[in-house]
């Protein structure tokens, strides 16, 4: 089975051990050129794979035992499953003789996973194994990519059995499409030409079919502003001439309007995610919709699509440049067009991201933009899920594919830190930055251990506003201040927990400490803890009330005829 | 949403699937995840022993069928989805049905079988079981018929279809890769 991984060209896995894989363990003993790194919890086992297969576009191993360890394993896999990331999970499995006993540590692995990854195999003979990794690792890599699981029993692990390794994977039930329809690309490339207010809307199917510099490619040529979804970020450099950075509930408020008003909106790799639309009759109402996707259930599923062309992003956004290129510019299209950056460059000044300074109290925001600005944008952010999460992906400055990490789909708090140690390992010289919230942090908090015995420095900003912050700020906007189940005391001491786990702790309280802190954490060359005390009263705006028109966002703190606004579009969480 | 095609109706889906564990699970689950409804759904081997054929009829409107089909074709172990509503087909159900049977309904029990070709596989001296394929009208009416009698219990298989076209044939598969149950000498008789 080692073997197989390293045919795959596995070099890390992460894992923890159990009675149903110590076969594995035992011949992992002495095999040459496998990296297993040891967490404490199965989640981050997964968290970690996929934090590596983000950072490196190959596919993530992760190793745990049966039953227990497979219940813990699920959040991870539903999590790639949602934002589409290659892993391959490995599970323990009580001898198949056993199976259905109700033996120790049994559970019903491939009936738990079965909706939390894109397939999963039962080995039930040894001479099967070769075939179903070498399955394995081609269905989570090709097509949408996403998860797989491979539950193994233990007596398969056992018995001696001859690999069989097949040289070329050959599926007559799986074959994803790749190229785009050239008919639908050149009506596509006909919409983009005639546009007057055109926009592109970009998702993670850029990022994991590295089409960056092709989407760079074509918004110069094209002229057309790029909004990015939250999985999208990095695919377009934010400080672009023709970025309109991130859309959505806490999106700009020019990407919003920009896309509201669009008469031609091209969507690549994104799938009209409810955090994205708003309330779906309202979104981009005047607009041709062109959807670019390389799953063709993802193509109006949401909303109606006008141009679908199903194919891998990378492959459609190089036919649209040839086309693009063939055909000629409509006249006065470009004049319009003109109009329009004007009218976006007008929005982007009235109302630019931004937030209250305060020479007191330290605002989240100011942290962000002190991160970005000292690592030029150049390292990897990992984030946990809740208000520090939107604010990095606001205020931090993308320059890069592949340097972003986030729980978009799934929003599972405590992603943070195993996915950053999974980041780390794959990159051991780069600066891996986790920006986590005192919520979201606790979720994994034990994975410092992970961090200190591997040898993986992974810088962690708490951006501490002692509560669960996302759910207060719902409460006092939409549930009229009725505060419930979110204050989490100053505890633990974070400064001290570091410690204790052999990391480094710092703390900050004032604004004018925020910048030598960073400094000194970015120079340390172990894992470290900065606690950031922030406003525990800072809200992200703009926002959007969940089932809202993208254009009723609020950009500011509530007064009573806000949150009227937004009790009347409010349709639940 | 388009007038046409919003209205929500029954779709017979063929959907053929490599016969291997789980399939009817993961087809099954794929349905519950997302909140469509299935009406019936029958399995069965098809010429090739590795590949089983489904027939699922579900109820939805144009949209809805649409999810349902890209969705089914998205699951791995899925070869090919043929959604037969609007193509020429045939559809069949099979269906058992034990009925009360007392002395003064027995010859109107009868009657009504042979009208609609139903035959009698079980007789005791209170109930007859009639065995009887259709299509879904052919079987409502004999359900409906019967009703007054008594029914006592209604088995149904649950609609397959077959479509009258070349369409969706599956590959003939290579000759005697499994011996037939009748070839079988531990098989002594056959009904049918």
């Amino acid at each position: 089975m080692l073997e197989c991984l390293k045919r795959e060209g596995v070099d890390i896995i992460f894992g923890l051990p159990g009675g149903a894989v110590l076969p594995i363990y035992d011949a992992l003993y002495d095999f040459e050129g496998l990296r297993h790194i040891l967490v404490r919890q199965e989640a981050a086992a997964g968290h970690a794979a996929e934090g590596y297969a983000r950072a490196t576009g190959k596919v993530g191993v992760c190793l745990v035992t049966s039953g227990p360890a497979c219940t813990n394993l699920v959040t991870a896999l539903q999590d790639a499953m949602m934002d589409s990331i290659p892993i391959v999970a490995f599970t323990g499995q009580v001898p198949t003789h056993l199976i259905g006993n109700d033996a120790f540590q049994e559970a019903d692995n491939v009936g738990i996973t079965r909706s939390a990854t894109k397939h999963n195999f039962l080995v039930k003979d040894g001479k099967d194994l070769g075939p179903i990794i070498r399955e394995a690792f081609h269905i989570a890599v090709t097509g949408r990519p996403g998860p797989v699981h491979v539950d193994l029993p233990k007596d398969i692990l056992v018995k001696e059995a001859e690999l069989i390794w097949p040289e070329k994977v050959v599926m007559r039930s799986y074959n994803p499409n790749y190229d785009g329809h050239p008919g639908q690309i050149k009506r596509a490339a006909k919409a983009m030409l005639r546009a007057k207010r055109p926009v592109l809307y970009v998702g993670g199917g850029v990022i994991s079919s590295n089409a960056n510099v092709e989407l760079r490619e074509l918004a110069e040529l094209t002229q057309i502003p790029v909004t990015t979804t939250l999985m999208g970020m990095g695919a377009f450099p934010s400080e672009h001439p023709l970025s309109l950075e991130m859309l959505g509930m806490h999106g700009t408020y020019y990407a919003n309007f920009a896309v509201h008003n669009s008469d031609v909106l091209v969507a690549v790799g994104a799938r009209f995610d409810d955090r994205v639309t708003g309330r779906v009759d309202a979104f981009a109402p005047g607009a041709e919709i062109i959807h670019i996707d390389i799953d063709p259930s993802s193509i109006s599923k949401n909303l109606k699509v006008d141009v679908p062309i199903v194919g891998d992003c990378r492959r459609v956004l190089r036919g649209l440049i040839d086309a693009v290129k063939q055909e000629k510019e409509e006249a006065g299209a470009l004049e319009a067009r003109r109009a329009w950056h004007a009218q976006i460059a007008e929005w982007k000044k009235a109302q630019p991201l931004r937030y209250e300074w305060s020479d007191d109290v330290i605002k989240p925001q100011y942290v962000i933009q002190e991160i970005s600005n000292l690592t030029r944008g150049n390292a990897m952010i990992v984030t946990g899920v809740g208000q520090h999460q939107m604010w990095a992906a606001q205020y931090y400055k993308f320059t890069q594919p592949r340097a972003w990490f986030t729980s978009g789909g799934l929003g599972t708090m405590g992603y943070g830190l195993p996915t950053a140690m999974g980041v780390q390992a794959a990159h051991p010289g780069k600066q891996v930055i986790n920006i986590d919230g005192d919520g979201s942090f606790q979720m994994n908090s034990q994975e410092m251990a992970t961090c200190f015995a591997e040898h993986l420095p992974v810088k962690t900003v708490i951006i501490n506003n002692a509560g669960h912050g996302m759910v207060r700020q719902w409460q006092r906007i939409i549930y009229k201040e009725r505060y419930c189940a979110i204050d989490l005391p100053q505890i633990p001491d974070w400064v001290k927990l570091a410690e204790a786990y052999g990391c480094v702790g710092l703390r900050v309280t004032k604004p004018a400490e925020v910048v030598p802190a960073i400094e000194k954490m970015l120079s340390t060359p172990a894992p470290v803890i900065l606690d950031v005390i922030v406003d525990k009263d800072e809200c992200v705006f703009p926002m959007v009330p969940a089932g809202g028109a993208n254009t009723d966002m609020i950009l500011a703190p509530p007064s009573r005829e806000t949150r009227e606004k937004a009790e009347k579009s409010q349709t639940g969480f | 949403m388009s007038a046409n095609g919003a209205e929500p109706r029954k779709h017979t889906i063929s959907v053929l699937v490599e016969n291997k564990f789980g399939v009817l699970s993961r087809v099954a689950g794929l349905f519950s995840a997302r909140g469509y409804n299935i009406e019936s759904l029958s399995v069965g081997e098809t010429l090739d022993p590795s590949v089983s054929r489904m027939t699922i009829v579900v109820s939805g409107d144009e949209f809805v069928i649409e999810q349902v089909t890209k969705q089914l074709h998205k699951l791995i172990d899925v070869i090919k989805v043929n959604d037969l509503t609007d193509d020429s087909h045939v559809e069949r159900e099979l269906v058992l049905i034990r009925v009360n049977a007392e002395p003064q309904h027995r010859a109107e029990i009868l009657r009504t079988a042979d009208i609609f070709r139903a035959r009698v596989v079980d007789v005791t001296p209170v109930s007859f079981v009639l065995e009887t394929t259709g299509d879904e009208g052919k079987i409502e009416a004999l359900i409906e018929l019967l009703r007054p009698i008594g029914i006592q219990e209604v088995v149904r298989t649950g609609k397959i279809a077959i479509s009258r076209g070349p369409k969706s044939r599956v590959k003939r598969a290579p000759e005697a890769r499994r011996p037939r149950v009748s070839d079988d000498p531990r098989v002594v008789g056959f009904a049918d």
